[in-house]
């Protein structure tokens, strides 16, 4: 993997441990984790809410409420501290004590984080891991506090929902997967935006006569691969079957999975060959230099493009439909938010906090970090959108149902020891997807079985 | 203990000495029992369950020999990671370390810039291994990398399967024949000049000398260079992981131990299975080299 650069603060967030370097930056834990001292002279020990230690305190908090957070790169790392000052600021005698941990660190060891002292609050995502921790009890249920959320879309609150039909975790921020294209290049070729895949086929024939690689394709790191098989498993097979497959219940060998990968192998040609050495943002570049003609990715993608004329060139579309009667209404985007500790030791605070989260002012500080990104909550001014965001927020909003990411989808270590070998087996021989299914349906019962 | 001799044993020494003595042997065993044997021990324990690093100890449920049968059947990697350790191990063995002496005895002979080449070659075991993933990215990267674009090549260094490992083993040989250089060289700075001196005048050449005098008198360093080689290759692992976590061509024992323990995965069970089994092969080595290096003595 090449050093991160500096614009690529966001994308630690995006990549499963398992895919990334051994960190040897230290733990920050602990050593930046100063809050600010607002209000310190009323650091009272305990909260004084009325509501005691269940539901959200409708009167004031105090004490010291403690955040534990991953993003550890410097612009993020100020936007976390610029929505908890201003929660700090509105809840004088409240003070948020903010350890940062480095984004690599805080995934891989987060099991071990749960199961110690962990703060009252952290960063996390939607999605199957965040259920798996409910289910063993790691994190506190906050069904109370999304009571008095409100703007929330009903599909994030479904996806902040766990088996047990109680909420558990508290969005923050979306950003969606599609195709990303540069209007310029559309423009003077004359291209189209694709509707079907008969569509992306003729595209994709009339760009390579033009001298470009259709599809930009970098799977090194070995994770991004996987948005594509989500991309045509949902237009394949629909929401429904793609969440049931990623859930384990669903066997690899059926021939509705093989049809996603027969599909796959129809349009690889199209991709950018050699894509196993290439990184994502190799393949990024090569969109940015205009060498290729299309990427379907997550709009973090944007970070490879300096700001302003550039990032304007970049539009995206839904990625094209395959089957009508499928559609192309089930969409890619995955969430990001905080969740509650099992025992939070000022649980008044941390909830008034989770809440203070779902609320547009926290959200929009936290887009100023990372315009890649759009808050969560319906009601949220976009007037400071860029346009690209504006297009994300109206794509998100219109879309029926929204898958995560595979690896957030299925159990992580399916998709890090299982999944990410056996896509990139497949990149390398696309012949061959009998025998991989099959190897990837037996990996799958030992793993699920377990 | 107590012998006839002038030297009455323990009984000789005073309490003092007894206490010290104790605490020297206690104390050392205790730490190599906490540190080595129990994790080993608990890992091979561990290798028959499928514990998910959750929840209590007394969670943990076993499952027999499934690991295994799981490894060596169901699990693609494993046996391609196998394959590819016993080649790193002969490369290292047949390429990296010829070199590496070769280099010490060449900057022992003296040749002019001998302190450059001396320090051009041990840099690389200097670097540290963010800057050594990164140096030869800018070498091996396909769209961007150096040998491209001088050849005007499209060999993709990191992403082909066949070529890749091959890639990984120059960068490897590269750091380890620096490493091997110095040992070596330490070594020949050892060797009385009056042996060389001797050779020369019963008419030795270069060679013979080398061969026949400098060569069996570095026994001890010969040793040394050989179980460095052995344990180096079978630990191989930081640089395929800095390069692509070991995947796709590059599988190691040690990168899956890593991919399956580490991080979000916690395939615990899984991963220490894997752990033994590098634990057996390991063992095998080093008990053929007890039995070599004992037997000399």
């Amino acid at each position: 993997m090449t050093r991160p650069s500096s614009e690529a603060e966001y994308l630690a967030r995006m990549v499963p441990p398992s895919v990334r370097g051994v960190d040897r930056r230290t733990l920050l834990r602990g050593a930046l984790g100063v809050g600010t001292l607002l209000g310190a002279g009323g650091l009272a020990a305990c909260s004084s809410d009325s509501t005691g230690s269940t539901g959200v305190p409708t009167g004031a908090v105090t004490g010291t409420v403690t955040v534990g957070s991953n993003q550890s790169d410097a612009v993020p790392k100020a936007a976390v501290q610029s929505y908890m000052d201003a929660f700090s600021k509105a809840n004088p005698g409240t003070t948020v004590k903010i350890n940062t941990v480095d984004h690599n660190s805080f995934q891989e060891n987060i099991n071990n984080y749960l199961q110690g002292s962990p703060d009252d609050v952290f960063t996390w995502f939607a999605g199957y891991r965040m259920q798996f921790f409910a289910e063993k009890g790691l994190v506190g249920d906050i069904s109370d506090v999304w009571k008095n959320i409100t703007g929330m879309p009903d599909a994030l609150k479904k996806a902040s929902t766990a088996a047990d039909g109680k909420q558990y975790f508290v969005p923050i921020t979306n950003y969606p997967w599609a195709v990303f294209y540069r209007k310029s290049v559309f423009q003077e070729k004359g291209y189209e935006v694709p509707k079907t895949l008969d569509d992306l086929n003729a595209l994709g024939a009339q760009m390579k006569k033009d001298g470009l690689a259709p599809i930009a394709f970098g799977d090194k790191d070995g994770w991004p691969a996987m948005g594509t098989f989500d991309q045509i498993n949902l237009r394949v097979n629909g929401y429904d079957f793609h969440v049931s497959l990623m859930a384990g219940k669903e066997a690899w060998t059926d021939p509705k999975v093989k049809k996603v990968f027969d599909t796959w192998a129809g349009i690889l040609p199209l991709h950018q060959a050699d894509s196993l050495g290439r990184t994502w943002q190799e393949a990024a570049q090569s969109l940015q230099q205009k060498k290729s003609g299309m990427y379907v990715l997550g709009s973090f993608l944007a970070q490879q493009f300096s700001k302003g004329a550039e990032q304007d060139d970049l539009d995206f579309f839904t990625f094209p439909e395959i089957d009508s009667t499928i559609g192309t209404d089930a969409i890619e985007a995955p969430i990001d938010g905080y969740m509650m500790s099992a025992k939070p030791k000022n649980e008044g605070a941390a909830k008034k906090l989770l809440k203070y989260i779902s609320e547009p002012e926290a959200q929009l500080l936290a887009l100023k970090a990372d315009p890649s990104v759009i808050a969560t909550n319906q009601t949220a001014d976009t007037s400071g959108y860029t346009a690209l965001q504006k297009k994300s927020l109206e794509y998100v909003k219109s879309a029926k149902s929204i898958a995560q990411f595979m690896d957030r989808d299925t159990r992580p270590d399916f998709a890090s020891t299982v999944m990410i070998p056996a896509i990139q087996s497949f990149i390398k021989n696309p012949k061959d997807i009998d025998g991989l299914l099959t190897s990837i349906e037996a990996q799958k019962k030992s793993i699920f079985g377990s | 203990m107590a012998s006839k001799r002038k030297y009455r044993g323990i009984d000789q020494l005073s309490t003092r000495d007894k206490v010290v003595v104790s605490f020297m042997v206690i104390v050392p065993t205790l730490i190599v029992l906490w540190l080595v044997w129990l994790p080993a021990i608990g890992s091979v324990l561990l290798s028959f369950t499928n514990w998910d690093g959750i929840g209590p100890l007394s969670g943990i449920k076993s499952v027999g020999l499934q690991n295994y049968r799981d490894i060596a059947t169901i699990y693609p990697p494993f046996w391609p990671a196998i394959q590819h350790n016993l080649i790193w191990l002969a490369v290292m063995f047949l390429v990296a370390t010829p070199l590496g002496m070769l280099f010490a005895v060449l900057v022992d002979r003296g040749v002019a810039g001998t302190r450059f080449y001396q320090t051009s070659i041990y840099l690389p075991v200097v670097l540290s291994l963010a800057l050594i993933g990164f140096i030869w990215q800018l070498i091996y990267s396909r769209d961007q990398g150096l040998i491209n674009a001088i050849t005007g090549g499209t060999t993709d260094w990191y992403g082909d399967p066949n070529v890749n490992l091959w890639a990984a083993l120059v960068a490897a040989s590269w750091r380890h024949a620096g490493y091997i250089m110095l040992l070596y060289l330490a070594g020949l700075k050892g060797v009385d000049p009056s042996l060389r001196e001797a050779a020369k005048i019963d008419g030795a050449s270069e060679s013979q000398t080398f061969f026949k005098v400098v060569f069996p008198v570095m026994r001890p360093i010969n040793i040394i260079v050989l179980v460095v080689t052995f344990i180096e290759s079978l630990r191989a692992f930081d640089l395929v992981w800095v390069i692509n976590k070991g995947r796709n061509g590059l599988e190691l024992i040690s990168t899956l131990v890593t991919q399956n323990v580490v991080g979000e995965a916690s395939r615990i069970g899984f991963g220490s299975a894997l752990a033994t089994i590098m634990l057996l092969i390991s063992s095998v080595l080093v008990f053929v080299y007890l039995r070599i290096a004992m037997k000399e003595d």
